[in-house]
């Protein structure tokens, strides 16, 4: 058996307000490395705070989280930032890029932060994942003059910047029309089959069904046991 | 930035002009006021009297005397030529001038004009007061030079009708009469010294007084260190045995105007650059609560808290930065623009502009306090974006 990148275990999680509610029922579930998985669900089943405990931003929960060995509940906030820096690509929903600066500025940014590279190289490691994007074109137009789905791309390639262990994406597909809806999940594709491990949120059956595993979620509680088969 | 800009500049003009005046009224008292005096303070001891032997009133009886007062009394310094040359020689003393002064009555017409005749050794009333630099007629030198010679303040001689060479009678307390020539005048800006005060040679005012060539009431010190004379004043007096007065003492409502003036500059100054600092305060938060998105991108990429708050706080310490700099520019330029223009004249006042003072180290503390206040007003914004959470804002 292979080993499990990411492990969680028993997650709880309550909302207060408007009252005390509990979103996530003792959730457990193992990722393996090269896994390409997609969480379903309908709207407020829980799956988008999952991701947000899976991804470490989200720190007030019951349970435990190991990722790549580490386990991440309980570090600091600053251990955990850096962290993310190092092992976790995040793509959102609303593509999230920095209005004021250019599509390579913002892809260059986290490795920026991680200071592994200098910033020549920083910046050709970042040409090279915008090209890998089909984005490298539009690399020096300031990136709120990009459309929905260039600027998504773009986001993709900054997620991979780093060479994380993880890539996570919160409805990657969601904002997008179908042609670039497709273009996203192709690229998503493309990378797990170059031995990215991939978590994603999604509404879309047709893209869930593209991936290695489906992880169905209702009122908190996962359809199925998440290990894998 | 605006803000910090107007503190600043403000600053710099308030603290360069009020600093201006204190030292334009300090220099106006020390042109005219030793930095240490000493003189013969009588004091007349009334303890034992020879009242009860005087009456044969034996032991059994009391002789009252009211109103006593005191027969016969020097007023002079005892060893005074012996104490001056003591006093040349210490080495924190740069001018001693001995002299002597009286009231006298100058004759104009049938008219007398009261006033204060000092007799000097005019050389060194010069080192002590720069004299040679406040005649308006004639050098202090031609006091030596002429025989019965004086030297009075531009204002007396107006009022008594005299020019250079014009010959005034005076009367002396003895009664005493003698005539003298002018053969200077000067200007120090202060009324009293003007209008009320003349120079004749030591000499020549023992002379007029009839008393001995050693005959001296007052000494004037000028020290090197001015802020020495407070402990100087009462070693002299101590070792001399009469009263020393330092010019502090003197002039003790000047040090307190002084203090009143300085602290209304820094409490005006403060002020505005807190209310400079609330400025910044109020554009970093909005700042901050426009770009809650990019904060909530930064922290899910692995930025810190700590760089969060670097961030803000460098944008804020910029906007320190450049509107203090632009301040310190415009409190200099606005503080040279006050010290050119020109003061209403008036016959006392020798100054013809306002007072300001140029000092680095006025610009120095300025400089400090802005970027301290700037620092200040962007923490607290910076912390709280810090705490941002970033899950909040994803989800929308």
């Amino acid at each position: 058996m292979q080993e499990a990148i990411l492990k969680a275990e028993k997650l709880s999680k309550y909302f207060y307000e408007p009252s005390r509610f509990q979103v996530l029922h003792e959730v457990s579930l193992s990722i393996q490395k090269g896994e390409f998985v997609s969480i379903m669900g309908k709207s407020g089943c829980g799956k988008s705070t999952l991701l947000y405990l899976l991804s470490t931003l989200d720190t007030d929960y019951e349970g435990t989280i190991d990722i790549h060995g580490v386990k991440v509940t309980g570090l600091p906030e600053k251990n955990l930032a850096r962290f993310r820096n190092e092992h976790i690509g995040f793509v959102f929903q609303f593509h999230f890029l920095l209005p004021e600066f250019t599509a390579l500025q913002n892809v260059m940014l986290p490795a920026l932060k991680l200071g592994r590279l200098d910033t020549p190289a920083i910046e050709a490691h970042a040409m090279e994942k915008l090209r890998q994007m089909e984005m490298h074109e539009h690399a020096h137009k300031l990136s709120g003059k990009l459309s929905g789905g260039q600027q998504q791309r773009v986001a993709i390639a900054r997620a991979l910047i780093n060479d994380p262990d993880i890539i996570m994406a919160d409805e990657p597909t969601g904002n997008l029309d179908s042609t670039n809806a497709a273009i996203i999940s192709n690229i998503l594709q493309e990378l797990a089959r170059q031995d990215n491990t991939i978590i994603i949120v999604t509404h879309d059956r047709d893209f869930a069904n593209r991936t290695d595993r489906i992880i169905e979620m209702v009122d908190g509680r996962l359809q199925e046991p998440a290990v894998h088969p | 930035m605006l803000g910090v800009t107007f503190g600043i500049a403000m600053f710099i003009l308030m603290i360069s002009f009020m600093k201006g005046v204190n030292k334009l009224l300090q220099d106006l008292v020390l042109s005219t006021t030793p930095d240490i005096h000493i003189y013969n303070d009588f004091k007349t001891d009334y303890s034992a009297s020879i009242a009860g032997r005087y009456f044969n009133a034996g032991n059994r009886n009391w002789v009252i005397v009211h109103h006593p007062r005191p027969k016969q009394i020097s007023l002079n310094l005892r060893n005074a030529p012996g104490i001056v040359a003591d006093l040349r020689k210490h080495e924190e003393v740069v001018a001693v001038s001995p002299y002597l002064s009286a009231l006298t009555l100058f004759h104009y017409g049938p008219v007398q004009w009261a006033a204060n005749l000092e007799g000097v050794d005019i050389r060194e009333e010069d080192r002590l007061f720069g004299l040679a630099d406040k005649m308006v007629s004639g050098r202090p030198e031609d006091l030596l030079a002429t025989d019965n010679g004086i030297i009075m303040g531009y204002k007396l001689a107006e009022d008594l009708n005299l020019l250079p060479g014009d010959l005034v009678t005076l009367t002396a307390p003895s009664k005493a009469q003698m005539r003298f020539r002018v053969v200077g005048t000067y200007k120090f800006g202060i009324a009293t010294v003007d209008e009320y005060k003349a120079y004749v040679s030591l000499s020549k005012m023992q002379q007029l007084m009839g008393k001995n060539r050693d005959y001296i009431t007052d000494i004037r010190i000028k020290l090197k260190d001015l802020d020495r004379a407070v402990p100087l004043a009462a070693a002299f007096g101590k070792k001399y045995g009469y009263k020393s007065e330092d010019w502090e003492t003197v002039n003790a409502s000047l040090k307190a105007s002084n203090i009143i003036r300085d602290t209304l500059t820094y409490v005006v100054s403060i002020t505005l650059l807190i209310v400079a600092g609330f400025g910044i305060y109020n554009i970093m938060n909005m700042v901050i609560i426009s770009k809650m998105k990019d904060i909530a991108i930064l922290k899910a990429q692995g930025f810190a808290g700590r760089d969060i708050i670097q961030i803000f706080l460098s944008q804020s310490l910029i906007i320190g930065l450049i509107g203090g700099m632009a301040g310190l520019l415009l409190g200099f330029l606005l503080s040279y623009g006050l010290s050119r223009v020109p003061f209403p004249q008036d016959d006392f006042i020798i100054i013809t502009h306002f007072p300001v003072l140029f000092q680095g180290w006025f610009y120095i503390f300025g400089a400090l306090f802005g970027i301290l206040t700037t620092l200040l007003a962007g923490l607290l914004p910076a912390r709280k974006a810090a705490k941002i959470d970033p899950v909040a804002i994803l989800r929308g």
